[in-house]
């Protein structure tokens, strides 16, 4: 089983879109991930039932008897984040700041703090389109740890393939250079960047590859909007160029990504003879060549 | 006044809609300032030239295990709820990166052998171009947004008090835009008229009520997909700030780091939309 | 002398994982009483310090040596140096070969 992990640094350039796309092409033979559980969108594009659902826990949040608290403040002497306000006669903590870090139910000499598991969002399997898997997630509000719901994500993902003897784990990743970008890298046989050819694209693709540079993982790339500006693209090209990193597709700019969307469809099924389809579906095969051919 | 502008939805035009907001503000005589806090892709200097004025660290602090007094009783690792301090049979070890700063380890050592030291996590860097700019840019490798995004705002706070501050936020609704919002005496929601667009700022919605702001909608690239984004906000009561076309030749201005609303009409119109909208909050 | 293999399997004859923070099992060898004590390596939970709390659960069976194939993260050599663990790399084949390989001095000793 290889799982191949798609990611952007920058918001906006087609990753999902993308990923989908593999997705469809792939189904019966892959369980897709879907990591950017902040805001998860590849749901829309493949008519995802959601037909299980699980809690997901992490961390807590310390909450106050008001029967039991003397009022004493030693909690809030030690609270380093804000998180607990003095009321009349007992003290209150907000959850929204409270980190979970225990440190004031450890100093309350009354027992009046107790540790209260906070369930943080919820988890997924869904049948998708074409036969195929997915797993994906919602944040809950305010809940820390994306970077561990992220991570529980990808090991139903895994899991399901090693069991139902799927090749490919398709996980899309979330934007940004955090925990949770670096938590959808874990175990990638190949990171799959996708860029715009804009000024941001190629500041955030830099920025991002540093990262996964640190990983050692082999990577490819796809210049989305590659004509918008030939001039980008080409400063793109030459700075993968000089990192070793193959472009396995020029994607033009093009309305089918909204228009597919609009109608619920991934490229592929929108228009399969069109040049972007063209374009996905060979960067589709060299994917699966190049991870097919790693060395064990 | 602190505006912040989020979006749900990474790539709806934040950035693009904030610099140029500031540069039109800017020339209009308002004192405002710009702060850059999608700390971990920043962004925003892309499209702001101007020379740097003053460059901080940021640091969070951190315990540093000091052997001298340690008698290695394991109560460190015992009060530690993040993993991040292990008590290991030749001496304790810190894992910085998944430490939260809470002290407890620190302060509960019964021979002080954890102080807590700085421990740099990003820049904070300061701009002077027709306005003041501050960027907040988190080192490589660093996991949490959350404490750089605030010092970045306590910077700007302390400087410039009596400015009009606009933050832009990072994409998401999670801990970061919520940091970058509570805060705010409003919030624009920038998304655009698709299905992923309609699917994030319903997320991005839900957060702004659960922190009580009061909150706008700018829809981009209006015109590319369906009119569910402004349906929704119909339905909703919520405020259509302004409408900006879409339009390619936007797209070719941003993806060369230029200004849009100089050379594009409709665009500066609804710079003026935007600024007018501003001018009632007041 | 308690050995510690990453392993792909629980018994002497399963081969060795080359891998660590990945690695399936760590089988412990009490060289004393020949017993072997299995963890379970929960590897794709990447909780922030969960391949680390494989590495204390290392720790606390009280190990004094581990083997493994390619070597590991520098957070887990620091806390396997904390501990006073020996680390050997460059083994293969089945536990039982890799053993046999370190009694006979043929593995790569990193500390």
């Amino acid at each position: 089983m290889k799982e191949i992990v798609v990611i952007s640094g920058k918001g906006g350039t087609g990753k999902t879109s993308i990923s989908a796309s593999f997705a469809y092409l792939e189904a019966k033979n892959a369980v897709i991930a879907d990591c950017d559980v902040d805001a998860a969108n590849m749901h829309l594009l493949l008519d995802a039932d959601f037909s299980h659902q699980e809690d997901f826990y992490s961390g807590e949040v310390a909450v106050i008897d008001s029967e039991k608290c003397t009022n004493c403040g030693d909690c809030f002497d030690v609270c380093r984040f804000d998180a607990i306000t003095k009321k009349e006669n007992y003290h209150e903590v907000n959850p929204i700041d409270c980190e979970g870090c225990w440190y004031c139910s450890r100093v309350c000499k009354h027992d009046a703090i107790s540790m209260k598991t906070q369930k943080a969002g919820d988890l997924y399997i869904s049948n998708i389109k074409n036969g195929g898997v997915m797993v994906h997630a919602k944040l809950g509000f305010a809940a820390e740890n994306s970077g561990k719901l992220v991570a529980e994500v990808k090991k139903k993902a895994r899991s399901r393939a090693n069991n139902e003897n799927k090749s490919y784990v398709i996980t899309d990743g979330s934007p940004g250079i955090g925990c949770p970008v670096i938590s959808s890298l874990s175990g990638a046989n190949l990171v799959v960047f996708v860029t715009e050819a804009t000024i941001s694209g190629l500041h955030d693709l830099k920025r991002v590859y540093k990262l996964v540079k640190t990983f050692k993982t082999p990577s490819v790339c796809i210049i989305n909007k590659y004509d918008l500006n030939l001039a980008m693209a080409k400063k793109i090209e030459e700075f993968l160029a000089k990192e070793n990193i193959e472009v396995i597709a020029k994607l033009s700019y093009d309305e089918t990504f909204p228009k597919a969307m609009s109608q619920a469809k991934t490229i592929i099924e929108y228009d399969e003879h069109s040049d972007i389809a063209q374009n996905l579906k060979s960067a589709w095969q060299k994917i699966k060549n190049l991870v097919n051919k790693e060395k064990k | 006044m602190t505006i912040t502008i989020a979006s749900g939805k990474g790539g709806t035009g934040k950035t693009t809609v904030s610099s140029n907001l500031s540069f039109y503000l800017a020339s209009k005589g308002k004192n405002i300032v710009l702060a850059d806090l999608d700390v971990e892709e920043p962004n925003s200097s892309l499209f702001i030239k101007g020379d740097e004025v003053n460059k901080e660290i940021a640091y969070t602090m951190k315990p540093i295990w000091e052997q001298e007094n340690c008698k290695l009783c394991g109560k460190c690792a015992e009060v530690c709820n993040f993993n991040a301090i292990l008590a290991l049979p030749k001496g304790i070890l810190t894992f910085p990166e998944l430490c939260h700063s809470c002290y407890a380890c620190s302060e509960l050592c019964p021979t002080d052998s954890l102080p807590m030291k700085p421990h740099r996590i990003g820049e904070i860097t300061e701009y002077k171009s027709e306005f003041a700019f501050v960027e907040g840019r988190l080192d490589l490798g660093q996991e949490m947004a959350v404490p750089l995004i605030k010092q970045t705002m306590e910077y700007v706070n302390k400087k410039y008090p009596s400015a009009l501050k606009l933050w832009d936020a990072p994409p998401g609704t999670s801990c970061p835009v919520i940091e970058a919002s509570k805060d705010s005496d409003f919030v624009v929601l920038i998304t655009e008229p698709t299905p992923f667009g309609l699917n994030d700022l319903t997320l991005a919605v839900e957060t702004m009520k659960v922190l009580n702001k009061k909150f706008g909608v700018i829809i981009n690239r209006y015109g590319v997909g369906d009119n569910k984004v402004e349906e929704y906000c119909f339905k909703e009561n919520i405020p259509i700030i302004t409408k900006i076309q879409n339009d390619k030749e936007v797209a070719r201005l941003y993806s060369n780091g230029e200004l849009i609303y100089p050379k594009i009409e409709h665009f500066k119109n609804s710079l003026d939309e935007i600024v007018e909208f501003f001018e009632g909050l007041k | 002398m308690k050995i510690a293999f990453t392993a792909k399997g629980t018994t002497l004859d399963s081969k060795i994982d080359e891998r660590f923070g990945r690695a399936e099992y760590f089988v412990i060898l009490d060289e004393d009483s020949g017993n072997l004590e299995v963890i379970e390596n929960d590897t794709s939970s990447m909780e922030h310090g969960a391949g680390l709390q494989a590495v204390k659960k290392i720790v606390d069976s009280g190990v004094n040596v581990v083997i493994t194939g390619n070597g590991a993260g520098q957070k887990v050599l620091d806390v396997l140096k904390m501990s006073d663990i020996e680390f050997f790399i460059g083994a293969s084949g089945t536990l039982k070969e890799a053993y046999e390989a370190y009694k006979n001095g043929k593995l790569n000793k990193q500390f």
